[in-house]
C-alpha cells in the first residue's frame, strides 16, 4: 500500500488490527514519506526514526503474540518542539534550548507512550511558540503543502504542515491564543484546543502559564477524539490540571445536532474580515442550518479589547516565565567575566527579537507605577471577556465564527511582531483567556487555499464541539483534503 | 502612555537582557504599538470587577507530604552549561575586598 500516508488513526488502526499491515511497515512508509516531502515542507527540527521503527517493533510483537492494542498504539505522530520528550533534544525552536535534552518527558508524552505511540521526531514552530507563522523559529521557517510560498500559520505550524503532508498521522501542539487552531486551519486540517485544564501541561515549556493548553492536530475529527481521550485527565504534577471526570469523547460522534442553538458573534465578522472566508463561513451556516441546528447572530461586546488584554497577559507571563533562561542551569550560556553581564550577553544571544520584545513588555508593565494601569487592568477585562462568553451561553450551545479572518499569507507579507502577531488571532485569543475549549475544522476552499471554521463551547463542552464538528465534516466530506506535493 | 528610549533601557537592564541602539529603538516603536492599543483599557469601568488569573476558578491543591523519588542529579546536571564536582559553576560572585 503506497497510500499510507494519507490514512487517519482510526484506518490505520482497522489495517493492524487485521495485520494488513505491521506497524513497521506502517513507520517504514511514513519515514519514506518524510524524506520524500520534507525537502519541500521543512516541518522538523528533529528527525527521530530510530525511536519510530523501536517503538513500532514493540507495537508488532503485541500484534503478533495477540494481545489488544490501543487505538493509537503503532500510529505514528510527532511532537512541537516545546513538548519535553526524554532524551530527545526539545529546542523550543529558539538557539538558547538548541542542545537542551530533557531528562522526562511531558505527561502527555508520557501517555502516548503508554499506549504505544510511534514518534517521528520533533516538529518546527515559531521560538517560545510566540508567532504566527514559523517565521518566528531560529533555525528556518516551515511551508504550507497547499502553497509552499505561504506560511503554514503558528506557532504550530511544523505540526500542522506535517499533518496536512502526510509526515506523520497525528501531531500534538500548544496552543496560547490560537497556536493549534490557525495553523490547522491555514493547513486544512483539524486543530483542537481543549479547556483550560482539561490536559496536563507539565513538561510542556511555559509561556504564558494561564493561557498555555496542550492541543491536537489531525486529519479528522474522530482522530482528534481519540487523541484527545489518550491525553487528558488531572496530573498530580499539573496543579492547574482540572479535576473531572473525562468521559469517551468519541462517545457522541455521529449523534444529530438537531435544534442546537450556534451563535455567530457579530464581532468575530468585522472589516478584518476577508470576503473569501466569510463566504466559506456563509456556507457553513447553511451547512448547519440543513443539520437542523438554528444559527443566529449574537453578541460578544468586550471582544474588541480582547487584543491588548490578551498582548499584555502574555507579555506579564512570559517576561516571568522566561527569567529561568540565564546561562547558569540549562540551555546557551555566553561566557564571561562576572555574573549580571554572562545574564544579560546569555539572554541577548539567546533570544530572538520577538522573544524579546515580549519580555521587556512584560517587564514595564509588571514592574511599579505600570502594574495596576496595564497588568491588573487586564486581569479585570479578562473576567468581563469571560462574562460575555457565560452570557451568551445561556441562549446558545455553542459559536461558530471564523478560524483566521484571512487565509494563510506570505513569507514576509507581514510583519513578525508582536501587535501583527496578535491581530492575526482575533477570532481565537478570546477562548484562552475565557479558558474555553474550541476546535478548528476545514470549512472548504478559496482560491485553493483551506479556510477553517471554528466552533467555541463552555468549558468542558468537548464531547458537544467534537460532535457538532463530526456532523459538519460528514456534511461537507471537507476532510482529509491533502495536498499535492508531487512526490 | 508612551515608552522613552530610556525607559526601555532601564526595562531591559530589570530583564536583565542586553540591548544593542539599533534593537532599543526599534523596539521602542514596536512596543509604543502595543501600548498604544493597551490603552484602549482605560476607557472602560472595571470598578468592582474582580481580576481573573486563571483559565478556570481552580483552588489550591493540596497532597500529604510523602517521599517520591527524584531526578538523579547527573541527569539534571547533564544539561549544564558547566558542571563541577555535582554543581553548577557560576563566574565568580564574591569580590576580593
Amino acid at each position: 500500500m503506497n497510500d499510507l500516508h494519507t490514512k487517519t488513526a482510526h484506518e490505520l488502526h482497522g489495517l493492524l488490527g487485521k495485520k494488513a499491515i505491521s506497524a513497521t511497515e506502517l513507520t517504514r512508509a511514513l519515514i519514506e514519506r518524510n524524506q520524500a516531502a520534507e525537502p519541500l515542507v521543512q516541518a522538523f527540527i528533529t528527525p527521530t526514526p530510530e525511536i519510530a521503527l523501536a517503538e513500532a517493533t514493540r507495537v508488532d510483537a503485541r500484534l503478533h503474540a495477540g494481545e489488544p492494542v490501543t487505538p493509537l498504539a503503532g500510529v505514528p505522530l510527532a511532537y512541537k518542539d516545546n513538548i519535553c520528550t526524554a532524551g530527545v533534544r526539545t529546542t523550543c525552536a529558539s538557539k538558547m534550548l538548541a542542545n537542551f535534552v530533557p531528562p522526562y518527558d511531558a505527561t502527555a508524552v508520557a501517555k502516548l507512550k503508554a499506549t504505544g505511540a510511534v514518534m517521528l521526531g520533533k516538529l518546527n514552530m515559531d521560538e517560545f511558540a510566540l508567532g504566527a507563522s514559523t517565521e518566528n523559529s531560529a533555525f528556518f521557517p516551515s511551508r504550507n503543502p497547499w502553497d509552499r510560498n505561504r506560511v503554514p500559520g503558528g506557532s504550530s505550524g511544523g505540526a500542522a504542515a506535517a499533518v496536512a503532508a502526510g509526515e506523520v498521522v497525528y501531531a500534538l501542539g500548544s496552543d496560547t491564543g490560537g497556536s493549534v487552531r490557525q495553523p490547522a486551519a491555514f493547513c486544512g486540517i483539524v486543530g483542537l484546543k481543549p479547556t483550560y485544564g482539561a490536559v496536563s501541561r507539565y513538561g510542556v515549556v511555559s509561556v504564558a502559564s494561564s493561557l498555555d493548553q496542550v492541543g491536537t492536530l489531525t486529519r479528522d475529527v474522530r482522530d482528534c477524539a481519540l487523541v484527545l481521550n489518550a491525553i487528558c485527565g488531572q496530573d498530580p504534577l499539573d496543579s492547574t490540571s482540572a479535576p473531572v471526570e473525562h468521559p469517551d469523547y468519541t462517545a457522541l460522534l455521529g449523534q444529530p445536532v438537531t435544534g442546537w442553538r450556534i451563535g455567530i458573534p457579530k464581532e468575530y465578522l468585522g472589516a478584518e474580515l476577508d470576503p473569501q472566508v466569510r463566504a466559506i463561513l456563509e456556507n457553513a451556516v447553511k451547512v448547519l442550518t440543513g443539520l437542523g441546528a438554528e444559527v443566529a447572530e449574537c453578541s460578544l461586546p468586550h471582544t474588541e479589547y480582547s487584543l491588548p488584554v490578551y498582548s499584555l497577559i502574555t507579555a506579564a507571563e512570559v517576561s516571568s516565565n522566561l527569567a529561568r533562561y540565564d546561562g547558569v542551569r540549562f540551555g546557551l550560556r555566553v561566557e564571561e567575566a562576572d555574573l549580571e553581564t554572562m545574564f544579560r550577553k546569555t539572554r541577548a544571544a539567546g533570544f530572538g527579537p520577538e522573544v524579546k520584545r515580549r519580555i521587556l513588555l512584560g517587564t514595564h508593565i509588571l514592574s511599579a507605577g505600570y502594574y495596576e494601569a496595564y497588568y491588573l487592568e487586564a486581569l479585570k477585562v479578562r473576567t468581563l471577556i469571560r462574562r460575555d462568553f457565560d452570557q451568551v451561553f445561556r441562549r446558545f450551545d455553542l459559536l461558530l465564527s471564523p478560524t483566521s479572518p484571512t487565509v494563510a499569507f506570505k513569507f514576509g507579507e507581514r510583519s513578525t511582531d508582536t501587535l501583527e502577531t496578535d491581530r492575526s488571532g482575533v477570532y481565537t485569543l478570546a477562548a484562552n483567556l475565557a479558558g474555553i475549549p474550541a476546535i478548528s475544522v476545514n470549512g472548504g476552499f478559496a482560491a485553493g487555499l483551506p479556510v477553517g471554521v471554528q466552533f467555541m463551547g463552555k468549558p468542558f463542552a468537548e464531547p458537544q464541539l467534537l460532535q457538532v464538528a463530526y456532523a459538519f465534516e460528514q456534511a461537507t466530506q471537507g476532510h482529509r483534503p491533502l495536498p499535492d506535493l508531487g512526490v | 502612555m508612551a515608552l522613552s528610549i530610556a525607559r526601555v533601557e532601564q526595562v531591559a537592564m530589570l530583564a536583565q537582557l542586553a540591548l544593542t541602539e539599533a534593537e532599543r529603538e526599534q523596539v521602542t516603536g514596536q512596543l509604543n504599538a502595543v501600548l498604544a492599543e493597551a490603552d484602549r483599557l482605560q476607557a472602560l469601568d472595571t470598578t468592582g470587577v474582580p481580576p481573573m488569573i486563571y483559565g478556570l476558578p481552580l483552588r489550591n491543591v493540596f497532597r500529604e507530604d510523602g517521599v517520591e523519588p527524584s531526578m538523579a542529579r547527573e541527569q539534571i546536571l547533564a544539561n549544564a552549561p558547566v558542571a563541577e564536582d555535582g554543581f553548577f559553576r557560576v563566574p565568580r560572585i564574591l569580590l576580593d575586598d
